[in-house]
């Protein structure tokens, strides 16, 4: 980290270029839109934004995630709708939410979600498919009722599943969020740093992503660390 | 609860692709009493495991008829597999709750652990216990249920002599404490006097019924080895067809 810095603060003074600002300026910027209380609202509202595409997606994509890998039918009839969605550029389904639905808020959540969703459904029916044949045989001897298998059996084993697609899913939604807010909303991170571009203003832009990285690590720290300590306190 | 009829025609596994399949099972008729202790004994890969899977409901796929009394949807069934089948991110006690889903039973669950000696135990996550002891908390489950049916698929296999002579004398102290219909398969026929009221003989695939033969050996003398030998010696005699199952 603190090779990092002085790594940074060399090459800037080096160039000495107003597009590679020393990491005091950067601070300083960070500071001052922290106080004036303009990233912490754009931040917050591309955070809201994430929080509820990622809950649409997760849920929904769980849900039909372990429908396909249960039932071969479905699954042979969603099969290619699903390679198709997982292919189609963000750029091509963001545009058409916009053009289609206009520039309000639904169409923007709507264009993260689709994007989202075939990773999920895809993730976690490849976890479906491994789940454990001897488990399940075990459950239908004992007549255990449905929501049991489901809660005690078959999320369990799909645990290590969910949190895999927790984890990309999150680096691709900050991803493509960023693009949706730049292209149809008039805040949110990606409308912020689309301004800083075009002032060239590059301390606003790294001052941005600073926040950007210390709120994903705290995510990992704070949610999916201790939610994964949890899950998994039976192994040796 | 009333006898258990078996009456399977014929039993056969799909062939993938091309192949025709393979018949497992083929005019199996078989009584089970109430009560009764029976042992299936047969080579390895005859088909017992598909048996109990038909009897158990998992299988519906094949021609004939199970009836297993009035038990049907209400029946209580407990199930002893080859291997413990636990819930590894539970612990040895929500194993056990688990299948008492519809009857909590707590007493009976600690009175069970208390015999199988595994107490000490019950907070303990599956992975830190032998074999011997995942199977023990695999017969706990079985009997933790108030079986009218006791299902078994060569529940002991792979344990050491000794481990495995342990969990059978403490399997016979819990069903003569509640008495229920147990099928026992096992290619063990050692195994099988020691534990059986009646021993059915099947043989290799495509399973049929041999020949069954009740054990003369009355309970208070079945842990004596001798005793067992010997009636394992004179049903070699006796039934020379039988050498060749085991």
């Amino acid at each position: 980290m603190l090779f990092l810095l002085i790594t940074w603060q060399a090459l800037a003074v080096y160039l000495d270029s107003s597009t590679f600002p020393m990491p005091v300026l950067v601070a300083k910027v960070f500071w001052q839109a922290c106080v004036t209380g303009q990233l912490p609202y754009h931040l917050g509202m591309t955070l809201l934004r994430l929080i509820v595409s990622f809950s649409i997606a997760m849920l929904f994509g769980c849900a039909m995630g372990i429908a396909l890998g249960r039932n071969r039918k479905l699954d042979a009839f969603f099969d290619n709708w699903l390679v198709i969605f997982l292919n189609v550029p963000a750029l091509v389904t963001i545009i058409l939410c916009y053009v289609w639905f206009g520039l309000v808020e639904s169409a923007a959540i709507l264009a993260v979600v689709v994007n989202k969703l075939p990773n999920v459904i895809v993730t976690i029916r490849e976890g479906t498919r491994a789940l454990d044949q001897d488990l399940m045989d075990m459950a239908r001897c004992y007549r255990l009722s449905k929501r049991k298998i489901l809660l005690e059996i078959i999320w369990p084993q799909l645990h290590p599943f969910v949190m895999g697609a927790t984890r990309s899913g999150l680096a691709l939604i900050w991803k493509i969020i960023l693009v949706v807010e730049l292209l149809g909303r008039s805040n949110g991170m990606g409308y912020q740093l689309h301004l800083f571009f075009q002032m060239f203003d590059v301390a606003s832009i790294l001052a941005y992503t600073l926040a950007f990285v210390g709120v994903i690590q705290l995510i990992e720290l704070l949610i999916l660390k201790p939610l994964d300590q949890h899950a998994l306190r039976w192994r040796r | 609860m009333s006898a258990i009829k078996i009456d399977i025609l014929n039993k056969r596994f799909p062939g993938v692709g091309e192949a025709t399949g393979h018949l497992v099972i083929e005019n199996l008729n078989l009584t089970i009493n109430p009560q009764e202790f029976v042992c299936l004994v047969g080579p390895s890969g005859c088909g017992k495991t598909t048996l109990l899977n038909i009897i158990a409901g998992l299988d519906t796929d094949f021609t004939g008829e199970i009836s297993v009394g009035q038990v049907t949807k209400k029946s209580k069934i407990g199930v002893v597999f080859q291997n413990p089948r636990l819930l590894a991110w539970r612990t040895v006690r929500q194993n056990i709750e688990l299948v008492q889903e519809r009857f909590q039973n707590a007493e009976l669950i600690d009175e069970l652990l208390d015999v199988m000696q595994l107490t000490a135990f019950q907070n303990v996550y599956p992975e830190r216990l032998s074999l011997g002891m995942s199977r023990r908390v695999a017969l706990i489950r079985a009997f933790a249920v108030n079986p009218d049916l006791l299902l078994m698929d060569e529940p002991f296999v792979s344990l050491d002599a000794p481990t495995a002579r342990q969990v059978r004398d403490l399997l016979l102290l819990l069903w003569k404490k509640r008495p229920h219909t147990v099928l026992f398969v096992t290619h063990d026929l050692r195994e099988a006097i020691a534990l059986a009221d009646r021993l059915v003989f099947l043989s290799a695939a495509p399973m049929r019924f041999v020949s069954e033969i009740v054990v003369p050996i009355p309970r208070i003398e079945r842990n004596n080895e001798q005793a067992i030998e010997e009636f394992r010696q004179q049903l070699m005699n006796e039934y020379p067809a039988i050498k060749q199952l085991i």
